[in-house]
């Protein structure tokens, strides 16, 4: 029985309430207002007065337009039919697709049981030097990418969808510039990725409230993927726009703000989600990749905050590369033992001289006299961001371990690299 | 006596309120009747006729006017035999089991008993006649290498009589075992297992001591600097990525107690895995059995209901309780107890409380101390001593100290260890702040000798600050000398190698050995020219030092290095 109310008592920010009997918390609605049809869900009950946030915004909406409840909760299609294809934060075709209506799954299920999680061991190639070498990214791992406005996010998620050895991509985009859609969009078309790629896209001009479903709703799909024994690589960006919108809705809905206007449970909202990522014995894995803009470039700002709680890592992007200083991958020392024996110790070897390099630049910018050891860093230096740090660069681990080496050799004596002698004599170019 | 119904009339995330007639109890667990489905709620405000209910579950799907079943019983953990070893859930669900019913996902709704159905060879210890009283034992029954006592109800009043128990022999956990008669009358069948409210601390011993003997954790800067007393309490407040769980991890292999709670509140699933993975794996050096029996996880991670989340701590530390009461130490490590103020900051916000600081609750801090106070440690009834020790991560936000559950926390506990950004990219590990950390217990060596040791810290650090403005050459021999002495005690004593199978845990004997040779150097004055000179010689003092460090005491070259090291800092000793 789908009863039809056709009087609704408030309007407020994008909630409306309206009298109704036997609704259930979270099911779906349907509104209908001279503009269309949008659905909505009940997010609080008392009494018989239901609260309904509307997904495409209360704007527009009268107090005699019809609502009628679905009796289910909020679900998205699954099956092969996604692949390539683009949806809005409703589940609604953003591209001239059909809509889908098959075989719909919960979206925002249960947690995994942590006795049934396995300890990663499978690394994940992108193609990029600076993770794949030095902070590797391993299946089932998640971890943001911490940026400010400005930085190139947005294509370095792009060159990760084209370039990771996964099956399957989906891409969750929250508060996107129209022209960063259309961006992703063509790239990913244009490299023949579309193929395996479902995009769930949610732009600055859309409602608000599609924004906050459009993480649970790849992720649901993403599950489901993994579960058919798939490897399925997520792409969020940007979840700081996720957060916004949480933070604008428990405000319209009179919430006590906890930290900077955010709401309590921000951070059980984003382990929530960042906790889907999970390798599932005996089948597939999903490996969340997300973007944080930090707000000023303040990693105390409670987005970036609770997410570097929550994630297994992060790399932060600057001046249009990976900073090798305070990325990591909390998870790399699970797979870069078993990748090719020189990788660790390389890896280490490669950010101390980094890391003497900047001490150099310093002491250049200062106005001290260079030394033959300063010359030959600087040297090093400018190598090392040009062949490994660029962003542009697209080679496999092999080679990148192999150009590690040659940069090395280049620029300095055996002894100098605090390299052992057996990786030496092994690896050293002739 | 019927059990009391009633009706929800809201729903707003995860509290319910619902109208009930008769009596109700607060904190009294109720379950809201789904179909099939029955979701765990405990009541936490009453108001007229209307209950408030935190439903440990998600709420998706609940409607006004679905039934709720009050049981008139506060949230309990189930006690007896069988709790080491296992995985717990906040709420006490076995995990693994759960696992094999449903499979990977968590489905709600479902409890398990978390006692096993398992079989025990009891031997008993009270005879017919005898009068008891609660948390008197009845038997004994083994588990892996401890004996653990049967006890009488803790929640029994007043004396009581043994009308029957069994002789040796062995029973199923849960049948009954002894039969029991108090001066009215009533009678009570007993089995191995009873319940216990999780948020009332269990007494049942005759006396709280002072803590004072120290909990070796085989980390050096935590035993010598800063050290943890057995029935103390300390916390570790951090910022994200500076080592906390690590640290957690660490201490819960190397701690000289005899069980380790671990609750795993609100943080990484991944991070229980590899607690789950490693202990089963690991042999514990006291024992010579597997880390794993001495072992039990409570896990709530941060993906896991939030109010089930509050109750984890609750269960884990009335776990703990209970095995202090058979005479055991115990260690309670919480991670984190930050997640746990949250989750309490959640509730509030929806029964519309006025808020404190940062909108946490206005009795933040009283929770907080009453959860730090139920360490201690105690003389039992048979004049045993017996303790609980807590120790919990704070997560500040932005690693800024100043904030509310770090202050309130820092009120309630014996010792601080502070981590630090700094200490953590230096990768100068345990990355705890030798400087800002406090401790009230004490340690392992003398005081007197600590605190000098200290002082050379101090004074180095000054030294540092300083020629940060006036540069090395402004600097003085004699300061420059102090500065390398704190150099020298922060790299080979404070930091220590988790990664080095010698160096990752410490005896204290070696502590004390390793201390009185870098006490001598401390304290020394050495012939040196200049600053270079200064320089050479302490680099090589910590070369031969971290030598020395790195070899195992059973190596043939342990007292050569030691050797080696004496003299090379002798050489240039003044006088």
């Amino acid at each position: 029985m789908q009863k039809v109310y056709t009087k609704i008592e408030s309007i407020v920010g994008n909630v409306i309430t309206v009298r109704a009997t036997g609704v259930k918390n979270q099911d779906l609605a349907e509104v209908t207002t001279k503009s269309g049809v949008s659905y909505a869900n009940v997010i609080k009950l008392d009494h018989d007065l239901v609260s309904l946030q509307v997904f495409s915004g209360a704007q527009g909406i009268s107090t005699g337009d019809s609502v009628r409840f679905l009796g289910v909760p909020m679900r998205v299609s699954f099956s092969d039919n996604l692949l390539g294809r683009i949806f809005n934060g409703s589940g609604e075709p953003r591209d001239n697709g059909p809509a889908l209506n098959e075989n719909m799954i919960e979206i925002g299920g249960p947690s995994v049981n942590p006795a049934r999680r396995i300890i990663p061991r499978n690394m994940i190639r992108t193609g990029i030097p600076m993770i794949d070498v030095f902070n590797t990214l391993v299946e089932s791992q998640k971890l943001p990418i911490f940026s400010i406005s400005g930085e190139p996010y947005n294509q370095l998620l792009a060159r990760i969808a084209m370039q990771a050895e996964v099956d399957l991509i989906v891409l969750g985009g929250m508060g996107l510039k129209y022209d960063d859609y259309l961006f992703f969009k063509e790239t990913l078309e244009k490299s023949g990725a579309m193929s395996r790629t479902i995009m769930f896209i949610h732009t600055a001009s859309d409602p608000t409230v599609e924004c906050t479903l459009v993480p649970d709703m790849a992720l649901a799909v993403a599950e489901q993927f993994a579960i058919k024994g798939k490897k399925v690589l997520v792409l969020l960006t940007d979840m700081t726009n996720y957060c916004d919108s949480l933070k604008e809705m428990a405000i319209t809905m009179d919430q006590v703000p906890s930290n900077r206007g955010y709401p309590g449970d921000l951070y059980s909202n984003l382990a929530a989600r960042y906790e889907k990522a999970v390798d599932f014995e005996g089948a597939g894995s999903v490996t969340i990749l997300g973007v944080t803009t930090m707000p000023g470039d303040d990693v105390t700002h409670p987005v970036p905050d609770n997410t570097g709680y929550i994630t297994e890592g992060q790399y932060y992007l600057r001046g249009g590369h990976i900073e090798p200083f305070g990325s990591l991958s909390r998870l790399k020392q699970q797979v870069n033992k078993d990748t090719r024996d020189d990788h660790r110790a390389l890896m280490d070897a490669m950010i101390k001289l980094y890391a003497a390099y900047k001490e150099s630049v310093e002491k250049k910018a200062m106005g001290f006299l260079m030394s033959e050891w300063d010359e030959k860093l600087l040297k090093y230096g400018s190598l090392f961001e040009t062949k490994l740090m660029d962003l542009s660069v697209n080679i496999p681990l092999e080679e990148a371990l192999d150009l590690g080496w040659e940069i090395l050799s280049e620029c300095f004596e055996k002894n100098e690299t605090g390299l052992k002698s057996d990786l030496i004599s092994k690896y050293w170019p002739k | 006596m019927d059990n009391n119904r009633g009706r929800v009339v809201s729903v707003n995330g995860n509290m319910v309120n619902v109208e009930f007639t008769g009596a109700i109890t607060k904190n009294e667990v109720g379950y809201i009747l789904l179909g099939d489905t029955r979701l765990k709620s405990e009541v936490i405000r009453i108001n007229g006729n209307t209950a408030s209910l935190q439903v440990y579950e998600m709420t998706g799907g609940v409607a006004v006017g679905d039934e709720v079943e009050f049981t008139g019983e506060l949230l309990s953990a189930e006690l007896g035999p069988g709790l080491l070893t296992q995985i717990y859930d906040g709420l006490q669900n076995p995990l693994p089991k759960l696992a094999e019913e449903c499979g990977f996902f968590l489905q709600r709704g479902v409890y398990l008993t978390a006692i096993p159905d398992k079989d025990w060879p009891f031997t008993p210890v009270a005879k017919v006649g005898d009068t008891v009283v609660a948390g008197d034992t009845l038997g004994t029954v083994p588990e892996g290498v401890f004996t653990h006592k049967i006890m009488v109800p803790f929640n029994l009043l007043g004396e009581w009589k043994v009308l029957s128990i069994n002789g040796a022999g062995t029973y199923n956990v849960r049948s009954t075992i002894a039969v029991i008669e108090n001066d009215k009358g009533e009678k009570k069948e007993l089995s191995m297992v009873f319940e216990w409210p999780v948020k009332k601390a269990i007494k049942c011993y005759e006396e709280r001591l002072r803590p004072d003997e120290t909990m070796v954790t085989k980390i050096r800067l935590i035993d010598t600097f800063l050290p943890v007393a057995k029935g103390g309490t300390y916390c570790i407040p951090g910022p994200f990525g500076a080592g906390k769980t690590v640290l957690q991890h660490l201490t819960s292999k190397n701690a000289d107690v005899d069980i380790v709670i671990i609750a795993a509140c609100g943080e990484r699933a991944g991070e229980v895995v590899e607690v789950l993975k490693e202990f089963p794996e690991l042999i514990d050096p006291k024992t010579g059995r597997s880390l794993m029996e001495r072992t039990i996880i409570i896990c709530n991670t941060s993906s896991m209901p939030v109010a089930a989340r509050e109750a984890s701590v609750y269960t884990a530390v009335t776990l703990a309780e209970y095995y202090r009461n058979m005479g055991l130490d115990v260690l309670l490590l919480a991670d984190s107890t930050s997640r746990w103020a949250q989750a309490m900051r959640e509730m509030s916000g929806r029964l519309e409380e006025i808020p404190g600081e940062e909108a946490f609750p206005a009795y933040l801090e009283s929770r907080i101390a009453e959860f730090y106070e139920r360490a201690g440690k105690v003389r039992l009834k048979d004049g045993t001593t017996a303790s609980v020790t807590i120790g919990g991560t704070v997560s500040p936000a932005g690693g800024n100290f100043e904030e509310p559950v770090t202050q309130a926390t820092l009120k309630v506990v014996g010792a601080f260890h502070g981590l630090s950004r700094e200490r953590s990219d230096a990768r100068k590990y345990p990355a705890i702040d030798p400087l800002d950390s406090w401790s009230k217990y004490e340690g392992v060596l003398p005081a007197k000798e600590v605190d000098a040791a200290y002082k050379v810290l101090l004074r180095g650090n000054e030294v540092n600050q300083m020629m940060k403005v006036v540069g090395e050459e402004g600097t003085s021999l004699e300061d420059y000398i102090t500065y390398q002495k704190g150099e020298l005690l922060d790299s080979v004593y404070l930091q220590q190698n988790s990664f080095d199978p010698v160096d990752a845990q410490v005896t204290v004997e070696r502590q004390i050995e390793t201390f009185n040779v870098l006490y001598d150097i401390l304290m020394s004055d050495y012939d040196l020219r200049d600053k270079k000179d200064v320089r050479l010689f302490f680099n090589k003092v910590r070369q031969a030092f971290l030598d020395w460090n790195g070899t195992a005491e059973s190596d043939k070259s342990y007292s050569v290095r030691k050797a080696e090291l004496i003299t090379l800092y002798s050489e240039k000793k003044r006088g």
